[in-house]
């Protein structure tokens, strides 16, 4: 997966903090976060994650005239029958539940940077599990660079596939 | 930023990053964060398809929450690292309190920083969420 621009907006900053209960005027208040030691507003630690938007593939949001949607709509998944039978943890979800996720931060993200972000596997690794079954961990690998070609964050997630859902 | 005088190996910050998580939280969190897996908002899909008691929370809405507790504490744009493993799912009607415990003081190119253990945990004292982060310090 690559992303060819992930433009950093001062209001999706906003909008994203908002989601993580962060009300520091860091993220909202251009007036104090230009009279800050970093000089204008920054994206909260965990900001990159929203870098799905700007993937045009990324498949768990429903796409504009495309192939249908899993969600719930009229029946209670719009998936067709002849693909996802259901249950699991996913339900069509090929990464399965986020396990882990790990963040390296070189530079500040700042509102007005444009970045990009190349993934590449990582390791992956097999499990059992009373609660739920073999667990497939795969771990994946994002560099995020700024528009002067500057790494600014790596990411590494971990995916696991679950053989039933987890229902803790 | 935290001062080096200030603080100590053992020190502990908590606080409480949501009571009773409502379903329109994790709503919010999919359209910021662009994953809108019905897992955590369609509770038709995620009860009677996928086969959950009721939606549930992404994990990187935890682990967001317990991002804000961490800066709140270490000051902005300080984190050097900041990773989670998710231990436990996280509901609706959850309360999380988050907490950091400084585990080490040392030097890291040419500055100061701080190591933390980080944890989060429900109403029931489960974790939800375990991990570190590293951060820089004022000398």
């Amino acid at each position: 997966m690559a992303i060819e621009k992930f433009l950093v907006e001062a209001s999706h900053i906003m909008m994203f903090a908002r989601s993580v209960g962060d009300a520091n005027p860091i993220y909202h208040d251009e007036e104090y976060a230009n009279k800050s030691e970093l000089g204008g507003i920054i994206a909260p630690p965990t900001f990159a994650q929203s870098s799905a938007q700007f993937d045009p593939d990324y498949f768990l949001r429903p796409k504009i005239g495309g192939e249908g949607w899993f969600g719930s709509g009229k029946e209670a998944t719009g998936a067709k029958p002849s693909k996802e039978s259901g249950g699991g943890g996913g339900g069509g979800a090929a990464m399965g539940l986020h396990a882990e996720q790990h963040f390296e931060y070189h530079l500040p993200v700042k509102a007005g940077d444009v970045l990009t972000a190349t993934t590449k596997p990582g390791n992956s690794w097999e499990k059992e599990s009373k609660r739920a079954g073999k667990l497939k961990f795969s771990e994946s690998v994002t560099e995020y660079r700024n528009q002067n070609g500057e790494l600014v964050i790596t990411a590494t997630g971990v995916g696991v596939q679950t053989e039933r859902a987890v229902d803790s | 930023m935290l001062k080096e005088n200030e603080i100590n190996v053992g020190d502990v910050h908590t606080a409480v990053l949501v009571e009773d998580l409502k379903r329109t939280q994790i709503v919010q969190y999919a359209g910021a964060s662009g994953d809108y897996n019905p897992l955590h908002t369609d509770e038709i899909f995620t009860t009677q398809i996928a086969g959950y008691p009721s939606v549930f929370a992404h994990g990187m809405l935890s682990m967001g929450l317990t991002g804000t507790m961490l800066t709140n504490y270490v000051g902005d744009g300080t984190l050097k690292k900041y990773g989670v493993r998710f231990t436990n799912q996280v509901w609706p009607g959850d309360t999380l309190t988050g907490k950091a415990t400084i585990v080490d003081i040392r030097e890291e190119d040419g500055g100061k920083v701080v190591d933390l253990m980080i944890e989060t945990t429900n109403q029931n004292d489960v974790a939800v969420i375990t991990g570190n982060a590293t951060a820089r310090i004022e000398t």
